[in-house]
């Protein structure tokens, strides 16, 4: 029986793994009544030989499927092998990780069987008897399977610290071309309705403290980027939306590895976008973070983000007018937005700069990448002071600075040691 | 000159702060008693812990820091890094004689001594957090009903061994008895020789005397619970799969996960 378990331990961790988010913060979930666990760190226990976070155990209840979307492993054309866990199974498996300090809790999704509901159904009831029969206080991750009842997807939210509907694909040809048995208005409906739940959950919890939580880490999404001709421009635009309008707490970006023969598709051997994938999400922290626009990082002249350097340094290149600045006076919203300086390097600069005034030495002892503020930076002193350098050179002096860490990892070409 | 040698405590060295203050001694170097560095030209003094003095530095500094400050003020001593003990004498000297708060100075030494150690030793807090990996030492209800139910009791015993690069017993203690509650459990500090035993009830200062030959490896004892063995295989059967090998970083992986805690990681024992 234990021989078995392992099996389907291994098919159903398999055809998860596709699955990006690993996220085990936001929440601040307590541990109450001498229970097990609780929800408020964000702590990876693992990386992967890929390099990726293993923070939760991140499965499917079963990777039978009724939908045949091209893009994933478990389609129902797939010839792979099938398995299935039953509830207490996972319930089991998770408690016995998270005793041993492997985990910071479960991220479980599913194949589609018999129907949606049936699914989601099971989902719930693996979170309900954690949280019920286990007094598990854990991080929660629950998928929330399209076509779903909201009455499903409200229950859900009693129990899971964040819930979340993939939109698969960035624009709704793509899924029409790729997915047949899904529909962009079926991912959507669940996620307008999360974010009432979850603003309504907020609301009565402002006026009553004791309110039940609901999804506390909020709702995620994702998409397959680079096995559709989609532009940057359109990926970022839509997962702009997605945090403006239904306030995501984060849209996820899977580069697309190659897994099917089908003619719709790259073919299997083409490299996994990962400088791409990488650059997206830069942008997206430049989004969400630094007060950037879709519009300042991918000017519609260029819908693709610069695969060499950040989008961070290409728009600081583009923007040279706006620069240098005084490292001593400028306002933070420009400090931030100079590459080589973070949100935490801003906050010391400003604190700093009450007691003295800065020069590059300090700069350095903060942690600043001298090397390559210098061009958008003055201070103090006067060393390091930038010729007038067109955009280009300093681009190329960046570059030739090997700061590509990218370069030897990715290369397309495949490498024979 | 004069050299103060302390036990190694933190209220020892707050302790010899306090003298140098009382006694007005205008050159100081403090050095702990495991390593005294008492050159020719200094006299050396044995400083006796005294929580009194102790406690009345401290409240002179919370007047002067924020709560993050002091934090840091005592990760950094956590560090043992060697000769902490004067640039934490500097850094402390600076706040007693400036009249506003200097935390946020980031451009004076002592600050940014403080502000580095703390953020290493902070990692380091942040990395036994992830990598500690508990092993059940007897299930009790094993034999009655095998399976995975049972490799998760909470009536047994839960036991880590660490060697942490910095002292942070102290700063995972609270962590892990929020988390496991309801568990007993021991994380042990091979190269500091001391533990922590949560017994459900409280946590408490242990060591232990191994056999020979233990400081090395990670098992207190050959594991022979079944469940254990069990449990143990399934979570390497979950870290292979879960890799996606036509995304292999191994740079990243290794910048991740240092090879010098491999040793205590279930995940990366041979197979």
């Amino acid at each position: 029986m234990w021989e078995r378990i392992k099996e389907k331990l291994g098919i159903l961790a398999d055809a998860a793994k596709y699955d990006v988010s690993c996220a085990s913060s936001g929440s601040k979930r307590k541990n109450e009544n001498k229970g097990l666990g609780n929800a408020s760190n964000g702590i990876c226990h693992a990386y992967t030989e890929d390099g990726r976070c293993i923070s939760l155990l991140k499965i499917l209840l079963t990777n039978h499927c009724i939908y045949d979307c091209a893009y994933c492993v478990s389609r129902k054309s797939n010839d792979i092998e099938r398995a299935a866990f039953t509830v207490t199974e996972i319930v089991d498996l998770t408690i016995a990780f998270y005793r041993r300090n492997y985990i910071e809790g479960l991220f479980l999704s599913s194949g589609i069987f018999t129907n949606p509901d049936y699914t989601m159904e099971r989902l719930v009831l693996i979170a309900k008897k954690l949280r019920t029969e286990h007094n598990f206080h854990g991080y929660i991750h629950l998928k929330t399977i399209p076509g779903a009842s909201d009455e499903l997807i409200r229950q859900a939210g009693l129990y899971a610290d964040r819930l979340s509907v993939n939109v698969e694909m960035p624009t709704e040809a793509s899924l029409r071309l790729l997915a047949p048995d899904k529909s962009r208005e079926q991912m959507l409906k669940p996620m307008r309705y999360l974010k009432s739940a979850i603003e309504q959950n907020l609301d009565e919890k402002r006026r009553f403290s004791k309110a039940p939580q609901f999804a506390p880490a909020g709702q995620s999404t994702q998409m397959v980027i680079g096995a559709t001709p989609e532009t940057d421009l359109v990926i970022l635009h839509l997962a702009s939306q997605f945090y403006q309008r239904l306030q995501l707490r984060r849209v996820y970006y899977s580069g697309y590895v190659p897994i099917s023969p089908d003619q719709r598709l790259p073919a299997i051997g083409t490299p996994v976008p990962m400088v791409r994938e990488n650059r997206l999400y830069q942008a997206d922290w430049l989004l969400r973070n630094y007060g950037f626009t879709v519009d300042e990082l991918l000017p519609p002249e260029s819908p693709l983000l610069d695969m060499e350097v950040d989008p961070k340094l290409a728009w600081a290149l583009r923007n040279m007018q706006v620069f240098p600045l005084d490292v001593n006076v400028a306002d933070p919203v420009l400090l931030q937005r100079i590459p080589g300086i973070g949100l935490q390097s801003v906050k010391k600069i400003e604190s700093a700069r009450r007691f003295s005034r800065l020069t590059w030495d300090h700069l350095k002892k903060m942690g600043v990448s001298v090397n390559k503020v210098r061009y958008f930076l003055t201070t103090a002193s006067p060393e390091y002071q930038r010729k007038d350098l067109q955009p280009q050179q300093i681009r190329q002096i960046l570059l030739s600075q090997g700061h590509s860490k990218y370069k030897p990892n990715f290369s397309p070409q495949i490498s024979l040691f | 000159m004069k050299t103060l040698i302390y036990d190694e405590s933190f209220a020892g060295w707050l302790t010899a702060v306090f003298e140098l203050y009382e006694f007005k001694w205008p050159q100081v170097t403090i050095t702990p008693a495991c390593r005294p560095e008492v050159t020719m030209f200094s006299e050396a003094r044995i400083i006796i812990t005294d929580e009194a003095k102790a406690l009345r530095v401290w409240a002179g500094l919370k007047k002067r820091l924020s709560q993050q400050a002091l934090e840091d003020l005592y990760r950094s001593f956590l560090s043992e890094y060697p000769g902490m003990e004067d640039r934490l004498l500097q850094y402390v000297q600076y706040v007693f004689r400036s009249p506003q708060n200097i935390e946020s100075d980031y451009s004076h030494p002592s600050v940014q001594f403080v502000g580095n150690i703390a953020k290493k030793v902070g990692r380091e807090k942040h990395r036994m957090e992830a990598f500690v990996r508990l092993q059940q030492l007897s299930t009790a209800d094993a034999a009655a009903s095998p399976g995975l139910h049972a490799a998760s009791s909470s009536a047994s015993l839960y036991y880590a061994s660490i060697s942490p690069d910095f002292n942070v017993l102290p700063l995972i203690r609270q962590h892990f008895e929020q988390r496991y509650a309801d568990q007993q459990w021991i994380i042990y500090d091979l190269r500091r020789k001391y533990g922590i035993f949560y017994n459900l009830d409280r946590t408490d200062i242990i060591t232990i005397d191994f056999n020979e030959g233990v400081d090395t490896g990670r098992h207190i004892t050959t594991v022979t619970d079944p469940c254990e063995v069990f449990c143990q295989q399934l979570w390497q059967t979950y870290f292979d799969r879960v890799n996606i090998g036509a995304r292999k970083n191994t740079k990243l992986h290794i910048q991740h996960m240092p090879r010098r805690y491999w040793k205590f990681l279930t995940e990366k024992q041979p197979r």
